[in-house]
């Protein structure tokens, strides 16, 4: 079953992310992924994350759909103009590639090549807009296709935000499902009320919901998420078992494992975001049953 | 208006450095408001030139003016009786007013003595702040009068990026986020339901400055 056909029954899916080396080796890579074959429903691969230059989704994406690996391609806004984008969307679609998770993107100023000029050209309701237009035969500007792609598509939410940030979150997931969003993403969650709170806030659009969780690897990470990932808030109950881990990775595992079993009655599937402890996947699979 | 910075006095030297005589100009508009090119600036940045210049032994003469308008031709040509003594002139107006005087004088070298900044608003005594791109197609009426051009670091249409905290930019701390100012001010005029518009991309390559050069032509004005 694919991971579109799981999401459309209504089975739980099992994404983990994977991000491209910086260069062209892909021993890991394919290592990571051989890993979690039969176990995660799709590999997820990032698009120049927080603008740090680095081989693109498309290449592994490809690569790894050869050997048999179901992936998501992502495309973001931020360092291509409507030609390009769109372009690049008919590039994935010829290669067989239907998953896609279309994001705004990081600034490059926030990146490894801080003095690059960001392309500011359509924002991600734009290109939400584009795979849209190329699914009905035609481009931005009405000219017609020739053969059509079909694209599962998924984008971000910020299941965290509180307060009048939420509601603005909620107008703009109705504004991307105007656009023919297939799934959300959510940005990373630690804590299962927050998921409750948002879950229920957006249970009308019947749009399914993947639930993200980076692996916590230690307090000092934990403590940096606080304090600068907004609307990340690490309860203290987390950091102090992270304080008192003998075996940091034990300890990552039973968090993450706590928050999935919390989260799994409330959404549609979890992402995982290793952040270079793939290894754990696994096992942080066992123990919560997937 | 038009807000500029004075350029290092280091950098200025150097345009100067073969030259004994020029002007410098000022303008009376945009860069007196910003107090980086005005009547005060010049007779100031002109002091600093001339001592400068007597520290390293090559002693400068600076004539100093102030047209109303740097940018208008007329007001240009009332230079030209003062760049025919000069062998360079320096100008603290904004680019515009720099090529002004470039066109006017083809014969006499012209530099720049301020960067151009942006096109922005006093927020306090010594404090500007951006405010518009002259990006060609204006949206304020659907913004509650916040550009999210000029004032999002990701010029986002629909909504903020989800970076902003405590309704400052993730890009620029000291910024707060255009979309938060959208949203208190919209809510304020009871019109937060402009946010639920989708908001098309914007047809840069025909209204902005990514077309190339830009030209309003007035056929009701021109004599």
């Amino acid at each position: 079953m694919t991971f579109k056909e799981r999401l459309e029954s209504g089975k739980f899916v099992v994404v983990a992310e994977l991000q491209p080396p910086k260069g062209i080796d892909l021993s890991e890579v394919h290592e990571h992924a051989e890993r979690w074959r039969g176990r995660v429903d799709a590999v997820n691969i990032p698009d120049l994350q927080n603008a740090i230059m680095r081989l693109g989704s498309l290449s592994v994406c490809a690569l790894l759909k050869g050997k048999g690996i179901e992936v998501i391609y992502n495309l973001s806004c931020s360092n291509r103009n409507r030609l390009a984008l769109q372009s690049e969307l008919l590039n994935v679609s010829a290669l067989g590639l239907k998953n896609l998770l279309l994001l705004q993107g990081d600034h490059p100023s926030i990146g490894d090549h801080f003095e690059a000029q960001p392309v500011l050209d359509l924002d991600v309701i734009g290109l939400l807009g584009a795979a849209k237009r190329l699914q009905e035969g035609y481009d931005l500007m009405g000219n017609d296709l020739k053969g059509k792609p079909v694209f599962f598509v998924g984008t971000q939410v910020n299941a965290a935000a509180k307060g009048h940030i939420l509601d603005l979150e909620v107008m703009d997931m109705e504004k991307k499902i105007r656009q023919g969003v297939d799934f959300f993403f959510t940005g990373s969650i630690y804590e299962p009320g927050l998921l409750e709170t948002f879950v229920k806030k957006v249970a009308h659009f019947k749009v399914p919901i993947i639930v993200s969780i980076t692996l916590l690897k230690s307090v000092g990470m934990a403590r940096y998420i606080n304090k600068h990932v907004e609307g990340a808030s690490i309860p203290d109950s987390v950091i102090d078992l992270l304080l008192k881990a003998s075996d940091k990775q034990k300890t990552c595992i039973e968090i993450a494992g706590d928050f999935i079993r919390a989260a799994k009655p409330l959404c549609q599937g979890v992402q995982i975001i290793p952040l270079g402890w793939e290894n754990l996947v696994p096992a942080l699979l066992d123990q919560v049953g997937l | 208006m038009i807000k500029a910075e004075q350029k290092p006095l280091e950098e200025i030297l150097l345009y100067l450095k073969s030259y004994d005589r020029i002007l410098l100009s000022g303008c009376g508009a945009c860069v007196t408001v910003c107090q980086a090119g005005g009547e005060k600036e010049v007779g100031l940045l002109a002091s600093a030139l001339r001592m400068a210049r007597m520290k390293m032994g090559t002693p400068l003469e600076a004539l100093e003016a102030t047209p109303a308008r740097q940018c208008e031709p007329e007001f240009a040509a009332e230079l030209s009786e003062t760049v025919e003594k000069v062998e360079a002139v320096l100008s603290v107006a904004c680019g515009v007013g720099v090529q002004t005087l470039a066109r006017h004088f083809p014969k006499t070298p012209v530099f720049p003595g301020v960067n151009t900044t942006f096109l922005g608003e006093t927020v306090t005594h010594g404090v500007w702040e951006e405010r518009c791109q002259a990006c060609g197609n204006c949206i304020l009426e659907r913004t509650g009068g916040v550009c999210p051009v000029a004032r999002c670091a990701k010029q986002l249409f629909n909504g903020p990026c989800g970076g902003s905290s405590k309704g400052k930019c993730e890009i620029k701390r000291e910024a707060d986020c255009a979309w938060q100012l959208i949203y208190d001010r919209l809510n304020g005029l009871g019109q937060l339901y402009r946010m639920e518009e989708i908001i098309p991309a914007r047809r840069w390559g025909v209204e902005s400055r990514d077309s190339g050069l830009r030209r309003i032509v007035r056929e009701d004005l021109k004599v």
